[in-house]
Formats: C-alpha cells, sequence, structure tokens
C-alpha cells in the first residue's frame, strides 16, 4: 500500500513537471508564431451594440473559409478603442464616431486605423394606432420617459394632446435598446428611465401591448416596427428641424435625430496590410453588409452610404 | 459516533414536540435553526429548477457541439465555451498544484515558524484568500504585461488569473492535509536515517495526497464558475475553433453565459439557461472527483 502510494506521488509529480516543461516550451512557439503575424486569427472587440453583426460575419465566414479565425468580444466602444490603440486588437466595434481623446491614444500607440460604417441604428417610438398625436419634440420626450417623471397623461405633456391615461411599454433594463434611450437620448446621470412602465426583454410583447392599450406607448428598434406597421403608429420626433417620422431614408440620412446613429467598425491598417485573416475578414464583412446587418436587425446602409464605405475599404486596400 | 446518534434523536424529539424541555426559548432557537437551513437549501433547489425548467427546450447535442450562432439563435452552441473553460482548469492546475503544493510543504516542514517573515506570509496568505476575484484579474494583467505577452483573451492569462486565485486556496488545504499526518510518522521515519527531503517526498506528502487532491479540485471548481477575472483580461465572447495551445484565443463558459442571459432574444436566454445547468454538471463532476479520490486514497492510523 505504502509502495504504490509513493509511486504514485512520484510519478503524479513526474508528470506535473514533465506537463509544465512541456507548457512553457509550447507557450514559446506560440509566441514565436505570432510575432510573424501567420497565425490567421483576427481580434475584434467593442461596442456590444455592433457585437452582433461582427458574430454574424464571423459566422457566415467560417462557413466559407474556417481557416480564418475571428475572436469577438464586447468590451464596450470605450473599452474597445483602449485596448485597439495598444495594438491588441485588429479591428475595434464602434456605435458612435471615435472621440478626441481616444484619437491621440491610437496616436500615442502608433495604430493608424480606417473608418468603415457598417449600418444605422434607429428607434422608433410607437404609440397605439388611434391616438390623436403625430409628433413630439426631444424635449418632450425626455420629459415623458426620463427618471422621475410625473407625466401619466397625454394632456399633461401638451395641452392639445388628447386626455387620455399614458401606459408605458419599455424594453428591459438589460437590453441595448434601453441603454441607448437612457444613457444617450434622455442622458440623465443615472442612464436609466422612469420605473413605472410594463417590462419586457421579448419585443414582441411590447408590441402587443402598444397596439392593445388606448394611449399606450413605447419604444423599440425600427425593424420591430416595421414587421408591424399595421397595428402600430410611429410618433415623429422633433430636434428642432422639424417632424422627422422614422424611416429607412431618415435614419440612413442622419435627419431622424437623436433617435438613430451610425454603427461603424474601425479596422487597423497595419492589421489589415499584413494580415491576411484580417483583410478577408474585412472585405467579406463590407460585401455581405446587407445580409449581415438584417441578421442583426439593424438598417442596412443607403447605397450611396454604402459606396461610401467600399471606397472607403478600397483606400484601404491600395 | 454514539454522541452523534444520540444529538440526532434529541434533534427529532425536540423537532416533533416529544422533548421534555419545551423552553420557549429553545423552540425559538430551534426554530430559528430549522427556518437556516429551509431557507438556504430552498433557495438553491429554486434556483436550480428555475434555471432548468427556463433552459428546458435546449438540452440538445447542438449545446454542446455547435458554437455560438447569431444566425439561428435556437441552434446556438457554446462547444467554444465548454472547451475553453476545461482548457483554463487544465493549465490552472499546472500552475497552481506544483507551486501551491510546493508552498505548503515549505510552510509546514522546512520554515521556521518562530521567524517574522514566515509569519507574515503565513498572515498574508490567509488575507490573500480573501480577496475578490476581479483583483486577481488586474493582477494578471499586469503579470502578462511583465513577461511581455500582448496579445489578449488567451489561455495562458486567463490560467495565470485563476492559478493565482486559487494559489491562497490550496496552499492552505495542503497545510491542513499535511498537518494531519502523524508527527510519529515522521519521527519514525528519520529515526530509521530518512532525511527531512526523504521523508517528505516518501511519507507525508504521500499521506496528504487525498487532502491536497480535495482542497486543489474544490479550489477549481470555483474557479471554473468565474467571469470577472477573465473578462479583465479580454476574453471575447464568441470564437469559433477550438482551443489548441497555451497562446490560442479563448472564450469560457460563464462569460457566454453573461453575454447570452442580458440578451434580448429569447432564444438566446433560454441557451444560457441551459447552459448554466452544464455549468453546474461540470462543477459538480469535479466535487465527485474530490471525493471519490479522498475516499480512494483515505488512510487511517
Amino acid at each position: 500500500m505504502k509502495r504504490t502510494s509513493t509511486r504514485w506521488a512520484a510519478a503524479s509529480g513526474a508528470t506535473v513537471l514533465a506537463l509544465t516543461l512541456a507548457a512553457c516550451g509550447g507557450g514559446d512557439a506560440g509566441s514565436g508564431e505570432e510575432g510573424s503575424g501567420a497565425s490567421g486569427t483576427v481580434a475584434v472587440d467593442g461596442s456590444s451594440t455592433v457585437e452582433p453583426m461582427s458574430k454574424a460575419a464571423s459566422e457566415l465566414l467560417s462557413e466559407e473559409n474556417p481557416d480564418v479565425r475571428v475572436t469577438v468580444g464586447a468590451a464596450g466602444t470605450g473599452g474597445g478603442f483602449e485596448v485597439f490603440c495598444q495594438g491588441q486588437t485588429d479591428i475595434s466595434d464602434a456605435s458612435r464616431p471615435i472621440e478626441e481623446d481616444e484619437v491621440a491614444a491610437c496616436e500615442e500607440g502608433g495604430v493608424e486605423y480606417t473608418e468603415l460604417q457598417v449600418a444605422t441604428d434607429a428607434l422608433t417610438v410607437a404609440v397605439h394606432p388611434d391616438l390623436a398625436v403625430d409628433c413630439i419634440t426631444t424635449d418632450q420626450l425626455i420629459e415623458l420617459v426620463g427618471p422621475g417623471s410625473e407625466v401619466t397623461n397625454w394632456s399633461d405633456l401638451d395641452p392639445s394632446f388628447p386626455d387620455q391615461e399614458i401606459s408605458f411599454f419599455f424594453p428591459g433594463t438589460d437590453s441595448g435598446t434601453y441603454d441607448y434611450m437612457a444613457a444617450d437620448v434622455v442622458a440623465d446621470e443615472s442612464e436609466e428611465l422612469r420605473k413605472d412602465v410594463e417590462s419586457s426583454e421579448d419585443d414582441n410583447v411590447l408590441v402587443q401591448g402598444i397596439s392593445g392599450t388606448e394611449g399606450a406607448i413605447g419604444f423599440f428598434g425600427y425593424t420591430y416596427y416595421e414587421e408591424n406597421m399595421d397595428s402600430l403608429k410611429a410618433l415623429s420626433i422633433d430636434d428642432g428641424a422639424g417632424c422627422v417620422e422614422p424611416s429607412a431614408e431618415t435614419a440612413q440620412a442622419g435627419e431622424y435625430t437623436p433617435l438613430s446613429r451610425p454603427l461603424f467598425i474601425y479596422v487597423s491598417n497595419s492589421s489589415y496590410a499584413d494580415n491576411s485573416a484580417t483583410a478577408e475578414y474585412v472585405d467579406f464583412y463590407i460585401e455581405n453588409l446587407e445580409t449581415i446587418a438584417e441578421a442583426a436587425k439593424y438598417i442596412p446602409l443607403s447605397e450611396e452610404l454604402y459606396s461610401e464605405t467600399q471606397s472607403a475599404l478600397e483606400g484601404l486596400s491600395s | 459516533m454514539s454522541i452523534a446518534a444520540t444529538t440526532a434523536r434529541e434533534t427529532v424529539q425536540l423537532a416533533t414536540g416529544r422533548s421534555r424541555e419545551r423552553s420557549p426559548g429553545s423552540l425559538v432557537f430551534l426554530g430559528l435553526l430549522w427556518f437556516s437551513l429551509f431557507f438556504g437549501v430552498m433557495v438553491l433547489v429554486v434556483l436550480i429548477a428555475d434555471t432548468a425548467i427556463a433552459g428546458a427546450g435546449r438540452f440538445d447535442a447542438d449545446l454542446v457541439t455547435r458554437y455560438d450562432s447569431t444566425l439561428t439563435p435556437e441552434r446556438t452552441g457554446f462547444r467554444a465555451g465548454i472547451l475553453g473553460s476545461l482548457w483554463l482548469m487544465l493549465f490552472t492546475a499546472l500552475m497552481a498544484v506544483p507551486l501551491g503544493i510546493a508552498a505548503a510543504v515549505y510552510l509546514e516542514e522546512f520554515a521556521d515558524s518562530r521567524r517574522w517573515y514566515n509569519r507574515i506570509i503565513e498572515v498574508n496568505l490567509q488575507n490573500l484568500a480573501a480577496v475578490p476575484s476581479i483583483v486577481y484579474g488586474l493582477l494578471a494583467v499586469a503579470v502578462m504585461a511583465l513577461i511581455g505577452i500582448e496579445r489578449k483573451g488567451i489561455v495562458l492569462g486567463g490560467a495565470i488569473a485563476l492559478a493565482l486565485l486559487i494559489l491562497p486556496v490550496i496552499i492552505i488545504t495542503t497545510r491542513e492535509a499535511v498537518r494531519a499526518v502523524p508527527e510519529e510518522i515522521r519521527q519514525g521515519s528519520l529515526a530509521l536515517g530518512a532525511t527531512t527531503w526523504q521523508t517528505t517526498w516518501r511519507q507525508v506528502l504521500p499521506s496528504a495526497v487525498p487532502g491536497i487532491a480535495t482542497g486543489t479540485i474544490l479550489g477549481l471548481s470555483r474557479a471554473i464558475g468565474e467571469a470577472a477575472p477573465l473578462l479583465m483580461l479580454g476574453l471575447a465572447s464568441s470564437v469559433r475553433f477550438d482551443p489548441e495551445g497555451m497562446m490560442s484565443p479563448i472564450t469560457a463558459l460563464p462569460i457566454q453565459i453573461y453575454g447570452l442571459s442580458s440578451s434580448s432574444q429569447d432564444a438566446f436566454q433560454e441557451a444560457a439557461s441551459a447552459a448554466i445547468i452544464v455549468l453546474l454538471v461540470m462543477i459538480l463532476g469535479l466535487n465527485g472527483l474530490a471525493i471519490f479520490i479522498r475516499n480512494k486514497f483515505q488512510r487511517s492510523w
């Protein structure tokens, strides 16, 4: 008994040692390989809003060419730029254009990049189809959905609106849609919206709730409105330049503010030039942009914007 | 044995009200004990049952054999996360176990516990075991920068973080196991002319294997459920290939669960619930292994 135990311990000790040595050896080989840039992997990180698109692109590409290996992370736009500007990732997803301090960080890190717009994200504020309200201003929207709002009747908001009680149907607090409305549109420090609302992670439940309750209001991605145009009415938004109704055209043209925003990927120029995997991934991404945007439920680019993105890509290749 | 049996019988009598002692104080106290027991177990059972029901539709082969899928949410899988977590466990164990055992053996068998520096080490080990896991993530980021590896989200970085995380646990449990070996065994070995080294290597360590293995595996099963330190190290949420080395980019099961459970699509939430059950099964498997090893190598003097 004692002998076998001793042997067992000795054997396991030797195995652990051998494996550790082997592992160290493997590590060295790995880092050497990485230096030559022939590993065929592409690291993507950044906005969790753009993440579904980058994942869809990766998934579609893997069906055609499994040798291009893509990792997609969701550290957020800011967190994505932080590592991107240190040269640790090849592509950074962003739901806003790069900011000045991030430009400086990238210069410092010696990372040159190319901005490619990949889609447009737009929120639609939808109401019950019989409601006699067609357009509200941005300020009214903020007053209506902001934290601690005491507006419970449409006539509270504007005396010309009907005397009709309001029911609210909001996406769940975990969703990007909620975050966008709270953090970017309402832009209150708490990054929250009013709490006396019906809430669901399933946008279809919101659609049913709004279409079935008089005076109801809610918001979600434009594609859901597009699929349910018969049972909902979309409010136009007046952001100082007159009422603009949500549509693919107004969102693409940048007129539907502040509820629409462009989505970008930032590609490292040196990675695109040196790493064939990055080049193939980005080319594939832009080539199939419409399919990818629709899979991730965003508004595809207009032809004009798409050709801009394509020419930016050509500038990158040359 | 007999004391335990008597206590158990008395407890049962108290609970059923047949005991003679019926002072309000003791009854209230007993009630509190029952409540504590019931509360803890019930919360656990409800949580597991709720998760299992939420993920019931997804206990299929796709769940473990396919990579994550944005295009077909109802067929999304966790292959990358499961393999990634297993690889992390392997390399975490390879790093933490030899270091932890060596440190514990030094402290128990060789170190002079009256020296001030050994005492400082001892106190700090206890403190380290209570440090929040995200701090180890930061520490591992620093270690990676120190050894000059810039690549994010790879096996090595994650394994360093998790190894640092469980190292104090392994050291502490190994010390307990080594201390439990009777002094007579050491004295006997030394009396027969063996050196301290030979005594430690051939007598003490083999006898302590059950305790060491149990502690190590319990440490590992804590590490496998960690997401926070791995997020610090930039592990991706989507990887579409299997890990194949220390420098291979990976994802981990807890990270994928974290990502999907906040998704607005029902299919992803269902998949996340099913993946939680997979993670629980993995942890249960590790704990089962610990019990098996303890029973198999258990010695009594």
